[in-house]
């Protein structure tokens, strides 16, 4: 019993002794990827149970633990649109253990336009952005509307009495919206629902006019709305008959975008490593099928790319806000 | 319609599936029964395990385990005052008193029985009635939600037994709590104190728990015994058949809450956790002994749980037709059909018929087996609690309460508010304010809000924006609604006083008929 001990205290020695020569050349530190993770990996959503989200990392989960090797925990924090999630994670181990659902452009807009959220963008180091959902502008299957132009002509017809739904404040669908109102030159009014849930029956019963909202709702509501316009550069292999919002003369390109972050300060091996087991995910050919038939658009932004999309569009939406004077 | 309507039963009769809805049903019932893990989050972990299995047998678990949870909630409800979820609210305002009266298998059994014909009602309508229904649910749009709103906030004024005017001022706390939070319209944050965790406001689960179960274990342990007549009696133990008989003699109360749950199960955004108080509300309006309610009566709880498993079939009908998730849980339902490439739609029923009637048809052999699995097991639980000393049953509560309130989203916070809304609520019981009005104010205030912000914004096109809310034929319906229940008490206390030639107790108000028109 005793030499067992020993001789495994003795393999243990070696081993930390290999791992800390191994990540000397790499430039990490003795703790770090060679031998991450060790122990059970907690994927947080900020969000309630069953949205898109919560599909998705459903999906991610178990291939996720068939890389890393070990099991990962899917756990729900919401509240606050994120923001209670996200501001727990500035304050939780920088280890890598501990993975949160993270989004744009809501964790650009909380801290932007919140006098405190709890968190500042930069506090959250991005791991990866796997998934996006443009936007999407639909009207209901009988509507008059058939075009952009249409939709123009009649907010012009009626300066603010356009009625807008969308999922929340300062979401994509709200960003969306002001830009198009912007774009277009017309007054709109946006009226935000508690998520894609409840902003749909308000369309369905013409109790808002049209709806910003993402498109896998185009495929989910079939023939009951009408697409008139997605927000991405070219038109969406799904959804070969829905013209871009470009193409009708309006370069509104937007949507919300799904990915994951860690605490700041997580070493730069682990972060690559979360990085490249959540490329591996988005690889796997029943995934992508499933994100395919749902309309989401597969995304791989490594930890670089996030941050320089994110700053992309901070300064997008700080010009545009500041122009409508909606930064406090 | 007929002929896949019988593949979906056959299907249900393999022994297999027969199992798989057990298994659903029974592992929602313990779930539900857990003070904070709810229906929602428990559909939620499931739904991984069911990857692994054919569309048709994943739906049917989920689908049984969203039933069973629905009814486990009642248990904990019943036996130690502690909501199981939001669905069972009104359960524990009746059902622990009679618990306090050592009655407690008789609630089960009345929880059990209407659960059962909740369920049956609900898929009989979604069955049936779902396109006109589904199409009768868009008409509801923001200013029918506010008044909805109002409608359930003249509840107050039969929550508060004793004295309207303390019900009010429980009403009052719970919107006021209810305001804690980022603004649900606009997206302003309010009343946080500088601490980021109170942005996601009062969470409604933990409070439920605080409200309810934390003055009831302070009492347990300050009279450091049960009441005398707490350990049951052996009344009716010995006659199952005659308890079931009893409950079934009253139909009219079993049938109209099972339709008031479906209906409002219909309605995206109000649930399970409205319908039941809607439910007793109207059960205890047409009860011929309305003072018996709140101290211990089987129709309050037969009321509270036919109208939460009726939620269930109805929460279905905008699911599978609209693609517009009635409660919470059928979100993540249909979630899961989305990822099995099934659009809802009229179509779904055509295309995939027999893998939707099989689903149908698996939440009513799960509502049907809730009866036999419901009374050994739900009496099984009720033995134990009973048979538990206070020295344990108190710390074991107190236990229970704790990881309930962290569970819901994994705070420390949420422990803290719930032990804090607890203390507060055994002070204000001892001024005869009820944490019922206060459950009440929370869960309608943000109903409230957001009706009436998004009203005033999505009729911006008009003159006068709030005229919409008066001018709408649906609206107009539930304001008269609204007054004819404000008023109640008044008219109840006229035909009271002309039956026994003497005022009825004294319901003060003038506040109230007002309340209705100025809100």
């Amino acid at each position: 019993m005793k030499s067992r001990r020993m001789f495994a205290s003795i393999v243990g020695t070696i081993a930390v002794a290999l791992a800390a020569t191994g990540c000397g050349s790499g430039g990490g530190g003795a703790d770090s990827a060679a031998d991450f993770p060790q122990k059970r990996i907690d994927y947080v959503l900020p969000f309630d149970a069953g949205g898109e989200s919560d599909i998705t990392a459903r999906l991610q989960q178990e291939k996720l633990a068939e890389i890393l090797g070990q099991s990962v925990n899917v756990s729900y924090k919401p509240g606050g649109g994120g923001a209670l999630g996200w501001s727990e994670l500035t304050r939780t181990a920088a280890d890598g253990y501990t993975v949160m659902g993270s989004n744009l452009p809501h964790i650009i807009l909380q801290p932007m336009l919140r006098d405190d959220a709890g968190y500042e963008t930069e506090d959250l180091q991005q791991v990866y952005i796997f998934q996006s959902t443009p936007n999407a502008l639909l009207v209901p299957a009988d509507s008059d509307i058939e075009t952009l132009d249409d939709f123009i002509a009649a907010a012009e017809e009626n300066p603010g009495a356009m009625s807008i739904g969308g999922s929340g404040d300062f979401s994509a669908n709200h960003i969306g919206t002001l830009m198009l109102g912007d774009m277009a030159g017309i007054d709109i009014t946006y009226t935000p629902f508690s998520g894609t849930g409840t902003a749909v029956p308000a369309l369905l019963g013409g109790h808002v006019d049209a709806l910003m909202s993402y498109s896998p709702q185009i495929t989910q509501l079939g023939d009951q709305v009408r697409a008139i316009a997605v927000a991405t550069e070219e038109r969406m292999p799904g959804l070969p008959d829905v013209p871009t919002f470009a193409e009708q003369g309006h370069d509104l390109v937007d949507g919300a975008y799904r990915g994951i972050s860690v605490p700041k300060g997580t070493p730069d091996d682990i972060v690559q490593k979360l990085a490249d087991a959540f490329k591996t995910v988005n690889e796997d050919p029943e995934l992508v099928k499933a994100f395919e038939e749902q309309a989401f658009v597969l995304e791989n932004y490594g930890p670089e790319e996030a941050a320089e999309l994110t700053k992309e569009r901070t300064a997008v939406y700080e010009d545009l806000l500041t122009r409508l004077e909606l930064v406090p | 319609m007929f002929e896949v309507l019988g593949q979906g039963l056959l299907a249900n009769l393999a022994p297999s599936m027969l199992l798989l809805v057990l298994i659903g049903t029974l592992s929602g019932m313990a779930l539900g029964a857990m003070p904070g893990l709810s229906a929602t989050m428990g559909v939620a972990l499931l739904v991984p395990f069911t990857f692994a299995m054919d569309p048709t047998s994943g739906l049917v678990l989920l689908g049984a385990f969203y039933m069973g949870a629905i009814y486990g909630g009642s248990f904990t409800a019943i036996l130690v005052n502690a909501p199981g979820t939001p669905s069972s609210i009104a359960t524990a305002l009746d059902g622990y008193p009679l618990t306090r009266k050592g009655r407690s298998e008789f609630a089960i059994v009345g929880a059990t029985i209407g659960s059962f014909v909740g369920g049956i009602i609900g898929v009989i309508a979604l069955i049936f009635l779902a396109p006109p229904l589904a199409s009768f649910s868009l008409r509801f749009g923001p200013q029918e939600y506010f008044w909805v709103a109002m409608f359930g906030l003249t509840i107050i004024a039969s929550l508060a037994s004793g004295s309207l005017l303390k019900g009010l001022i429980g009403g009052l706390l719970g919107l006021l709590l209810a305001t804690i939070g980022i603004a649900p319209v606009g997206g302003d944050v309010r009343f946080t104190f500088g601490d980021p965790m109170l942005q996601g406001g009062v969470p409604l689960v933990p409070a439920l728990i605080g409200l309810f179960t934390i003055p009831e274990v302070i009492r347990l342990i300050a009279l450091r015994t049960r009441d005398a007549q707490m350990v049951d009696e052996t009344r009716e133990k010995d006659r199952l058949g005659g308890m079931i008989r009893l409950i079934l003699s009253r139909p009219v109360n079993l049938i109209r809450s099972s339709i008031i749950g479906t209906i409002v199960g219909i309605l995206p955004g109000a649930g399970g956790s409205v319908a039941n108080l809607v439910a007793y509300n109207e059960a205890k309006r047409a009860s011929k002994h309305p003072e018996t309610f709140g101290k211990g009566e089987i129709d309050g709880v037969v009321a509270s749980e036919s109208a939460n498993n009726g939620t269930v079939g109805g929460g279905f009908i905008p699911t599978l037709t609209l693609g517009v998730p009635g409660t919470p849980p059928d979100a993540i339902i249909l979630g899961v059909l989305l990822l099995h490439g099934l659009r809802p739609g009229a179509e779904l029923f055509e295309t995939s018929g027999p893998l939707v009637y099989t689903f149908i048809i698996a939440l009513a052999v799960s509502a049907v087996m809730m009866v036999p699995v419901g009374l050994i097991a739900g009496r099984g639980l009720q033995r134990g609690v009973m048979a538990l000393p206070v020295r344990y049953l108190a710390p074991g509560i107190t236990v229970l309460t704790i990881i309930g309130a962290y569970a819901i989203r994994s705070s420390v916070v949420d422990v803290f508010i719930m032990l804090a809304l607890g203390v507060a609520a055994y002070l204000l019981q001892r001024v005869g304010i009820g944490g019922a009005a206060i459950v009440l104010g929370l869960v309608l205030g943000t109903i409230a809000e957001t009706g009436l912000v998004q009203g005033i914004l999505t009729s911006s096109g008009d003159a006068v924006p709030w005229t919409s809310f008066f001018t709408r034929p649906i609206s107009i319906v539930l304001i008269l609604m609204c007054v004819l229940s404000a008023a109640w008490p008044f008219i109840q206390k006229r035909r009271d006083a002309k039956t026994k030639g003497t005022p009825a107790e004294a319901v003060p108000t003038s506040g109230h008929s007002d309340r209705a028109e100025s809100d």
